[in-house]
């Protein structure tokens, strides 16, 4: 509880900060405060400013994209428009393998991913030319996190849908909000950074860069250290506990009584 | 004289002790896998105990707020209770520490579910008629302090788990008009959470509940003893012998070994499977819940009657609000629970058999009971699947509407389909059986009569397996007479009610005029 408040409180001075370097940014950079972000993205070999790559990325949207959210990515009635949701949203969707989506559901469930990282990084910087939106976090946006702070801010944050071991959990009406330990770090930032689907935007203001980067330490640590106890079970607390010793527990003792008194007949 | 010869003179001169051994060493159990269920449960509590006083060196049974500052670099240096803190230490910073942690929790879910499967064995072998009706309640206290016991104990750590079960109850707790706030501040010493609530159910943990329990376990052995065992119905078992080993010295060296099969087994689990990981669910703190909050199985039932009431059913009568959405399940459980705690009283009191039963029932040869036992048991089991109904939901990738609707469906049908489906499969049972004494059985050697016909060979079984098939009780439904008064009473009208409900439908035992007459014929 009082962690919270310090971070709430931290972030609240953190505003003025993060809105001013936003502006400077914004005056500064001709082409949108955007450009000034993306300049440095994870993986640097894709330059997401160029207009080759931009072209590449509208042909394949074109292809792959377009029936849903229409050609100018101006969104249609089988998907949202596109315009203003940051190469961060499009690394995510399509670098999950979400999108392009296959069939209606309740939520567009994790497949196979379908383009190569060019191609990925190529979507987004088309995506991302169209106007300014969230972008795909820097490397060193993702390490060096406080592991200890990102626990609390997972607990508090996340864990009421994902599960307070990342295990995952269910929603209303079909959907679920994913176990997280099989998830990069950079799809776990642009998660947060863009809120897709069901799932709430946690922005700067609400968790800073800083928290973003305890958190995801905190899930990087979970995933680098199985548990100490032996089996995990799937993380799932006393439902596979339970599941276990009826089925494990109980079946050798049981298997057992039955061996020792046949044995002496 | 050896040495050990001379000990036991010693003591036997000082407590004559010899004739009690004796006496207990000339005592019988029968042999049959089933009756080592309760052996398990009581292992279990051993394994419990031991495990437990290791624990309690170490752990701090109190919320006072602590810097933690151990080696799980998660936590380091979160604010959290003394509970906790000595919780991850004996996780992480004592030699042992965890494993013994490990073994403390799978013994005690291993003790529920023997505990839970020793009761069907007893409820479906009718092996709680008289003289052992009070040894079934005895045992029904048990099984509901062995749930205390585990409640109790899991939420010692002060994890975020735990507390969320807390929670609960507390919101269970309050529900109640008038009386709910005032002992939820009595229970907590104050408002939720309070300071005070770890070291209350550290008392009734490590003091009241374990000294019940031993009480109550103690009675119960001692009941068995004097009952002496009862057995299945075989060659030469009848109402007054036993057929088995003398406890001394077969029965007690194979109890022995078994004690550290058991031990083994649950080591093995502690060795090597994860339970109850509070370092992943961090310290209690209100304000966050995680997803897939479940408290450990057996509590479970509990979760799911909370689940299936269907929601905003509250009203509000003089002043206070009444929460039907949770009086109504708790006054589901405690009827169920009543029932198992009274059934072998209302049986006694349909049946109206006045008779010792020390012969098992086949579970076929009492359909009724096996019947109810059905339904009792698939009640049980849908309140129990929906306290996970989240998981089921995202496992078999449904909608949780969906899973809570149907098991609320089920709740109501499920009983009633596995009752009237196991009832007919007893009779069903007993019909086989009937055929096969009249009959024999098919030996799949087909003959060709000199007519042209085809006829299967029936071989007859022998004596011992016939007696096993013929000789079961057969209850009759009782007619209804009138008292020496001359008058039948809505009592006596209700009880001849239950007893056709009970015994309407039944197959007699083949009578031996029965199985003369089919002898003959199969000669002719
Ligand atoms: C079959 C139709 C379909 C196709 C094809 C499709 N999408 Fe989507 N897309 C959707 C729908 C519907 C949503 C909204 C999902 C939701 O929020 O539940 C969506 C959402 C998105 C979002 C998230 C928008 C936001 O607000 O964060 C992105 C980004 C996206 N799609 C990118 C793409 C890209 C890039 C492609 C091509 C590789 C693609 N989509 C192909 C239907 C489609
Ligand atoms: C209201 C519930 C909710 C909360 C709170 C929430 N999430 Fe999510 N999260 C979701 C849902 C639903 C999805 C699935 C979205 C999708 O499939 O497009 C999701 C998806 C994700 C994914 C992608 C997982 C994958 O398999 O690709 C990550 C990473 C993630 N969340 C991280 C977080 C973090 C970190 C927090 C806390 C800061 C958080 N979430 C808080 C509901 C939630």
């Amino acid at each position: 509880m009082r962690k919270k408040n310090v971070s709430s409180l931290k972030s609240g001075r953190r505003r003025p900060a993060v809105s001013a370097a936003l502006l400077v940014l914004g005056l500064l950079v001709t082409g949108g405060a955007y450009a000034a972000f993306s300049a440095s993205t994870a993986s640097a070999e894709v330059d997401l400013q160029s207009q080759q790559v931009i072209t590449e990325g509208q042909k394949l949207f074109a292809a792959n994209c377009a029936t849903c959210h229409g050609q100018q990515a101006q969104g249609t009635e089988a998907g949202p428009s596109l315009i203003g949701v940051g190469s961060a949203a499009v690394d995510f969707q399509v670098g999950t393998g979400r999108m392009p989506m296959q069939a209606q559901g309740p939520q567009a469930p994790e497949k196979p991913v379908q383009f190569t990282d060019e191609q990925v990084k190529a979507l987004a910087a088309y995506v991302a030319s169209l106007a300014p939106g969230p972008s795909i976090p820097t490397a060193d946006q993702l390490v060096n996190g406080n592991v200890a702070n990102g626990g609390e801010l997972f607990r508090i944050n996340c864990a009421m849908c994902h599960n307070v071991a990342g295990a995952g959990g269910a929603l209303t009406e079909g959907k679920y909000a994913p176990e997280l330990k099989s998830v990069e770090a950079v799809h776990v930032y642009e998660a947060m950074l863009t809120g897709p689907q069901n799932m709430p935007v946690f922005n700067d203001l609400n968790l800073t860069p800083e928290d973003k980067k305890d958190i995801i330490a905190y899930l990087e640590y979970n995933k680098n250290h199985p548990s100490v106890g032996g089996l995990e079970l799937s993380s799932l607390g006393p439902v596979s506990e339970g599941l276990f010793i009826w089925i494990f527990g109980i079946g050798a003792i049981v298997g057992l009584t039955i061996w020792i008194t046949a044995k002496s007949n | 004289m050896s040495i050990t010869a001379k000990a036991s003179n010693y003591l036997d001169e000082r407590t004559s002790i010899s004739g009690a051994v004796k006496e207990f060493g000339r005592k019988i159990f029968p042999d049959h896998w089933s009756f080592l269920l309760g052996e398990v449960a009581l292992y279990s509590f051993v394994i419990i105990l031991l495990s437990g006083t290791f624990l309690t060196f170490f752990f701090q049974a109190s919320m006072t707020p602590v810097e933690y500052s151990g080696s799980y670099v998660p936590l380091k240096g979160v604010e959290m209770s003394a509970a906790m803190s000595s919780t991850l230490d004996i996780s992480f910073d004592i030699r042992g520490g965890l494993l013994m942690r490990q073994v403390h929790h799978w013994a005690a879910l291993l003790f529920v579910s023997a505990i839970g499967l020793h009761m069907l064995r007893v409820f479906f072998t009718g092996a709680f008629r008289k003289p052992r009706e009070i040894n079934w309640s005895i045992g029904f206290v048990l099984f509901v302090l062995a749930m205390a016991e585990g409640f109790t104990g899991y939420s010692l750590p002060d994890d975020l788990l735990s507390g969320n079960g807390l929670r609960i109850i507390d919101g269970m707790i309050v529900a109640f008009p008038v009386v709910g706030t005032w002992i939820s501040f009595l229970l907590f010493g104050g408002e939720f959470p309070g300071g005070d609530i770890v070291g209350r159910l550290y008392s009734l943990h490590i003091l009241l509940l374990p000294l019940i329990v031993i009480a109550f376990i103690g009675v119960h052995l001692m009941f068995v003893i004097i009952h002496k065992h009862t057995q299945y119905p075989g060659p030469g078992r009848t109402e007054q012998n036993v057929v088995g080993y003398p406890v001394l010295p077969v029965y007690a060296a194979k109890a022995g070994g078994f004690f550290f099969i058991v031990f083994g087994v649950v080591a093995l689990f502690a060795a090597t499977v994860t339970i109850n990981p509070i370092w992943s669910y961090g310290p209690y703190d209100p304000s966050p819940v995680s997803a897939g909050t479940q408290p450990d199985w057996y509590i479970g039932f509990a979760d799911g009657a909370l689940r299936l009431m269907p929601p905003h059913l509250e009203t509000y009568w003089f002043g206070y609000t009444w929460s039907w959405n949770i009086l109504i399940p708790v006054i589901i459980l405690v009827v169920f629970l009543a029932v198992v705690f009274a059934y072998p009283f209302f049986e006694a009191w349909v049946t109206g058999d006045k008779r010792e039963h020390h012969l098992l029932d086949r579970p076929r040869n009492a359909p009724v009971r096996t019947a109810i036992g059905a339904a009792g048991v698939t009640f049980y089991a849908v309140l129990w699947a929906a306290a996970s109904s989240d998981i089921i939901a995202t496992h078999f990738k449904v909608t949780m509407e969906g899973v809570i609707n149907t098991l609320q469906i089920l709740l109501v049908l499920g009983p009633i389909f596995a009752f009237m489906i196991t009832k007919r499969m007893c009779l069903a049972l007993q019909k086989k059986d009937r055929e096969i004494v009249l009959h024999g059985y098919e030996t799949g050697r087909i003959v060709r009569l000199p007519g042209g016909e085809f006829i299967e060979v029936h071989e007859q079984i022998d004596e011992f397996e016939r007696w096993q098939l013929v000789s079961f009780n057969d209850n009759a439904p009782i007619m209804l007479r009138p008292n020496p008064r001359g008058r039948i009473t809505s009592r006596m009208r209700a009880r001849a009610n239950w007893s056709r409900f009970f015994f309407e439908d039944r197959i007699a035992p083949v009578s031996k005029s029965e199985h003369m007459e089919a002898l003959e014929h199969a000669h002719h």
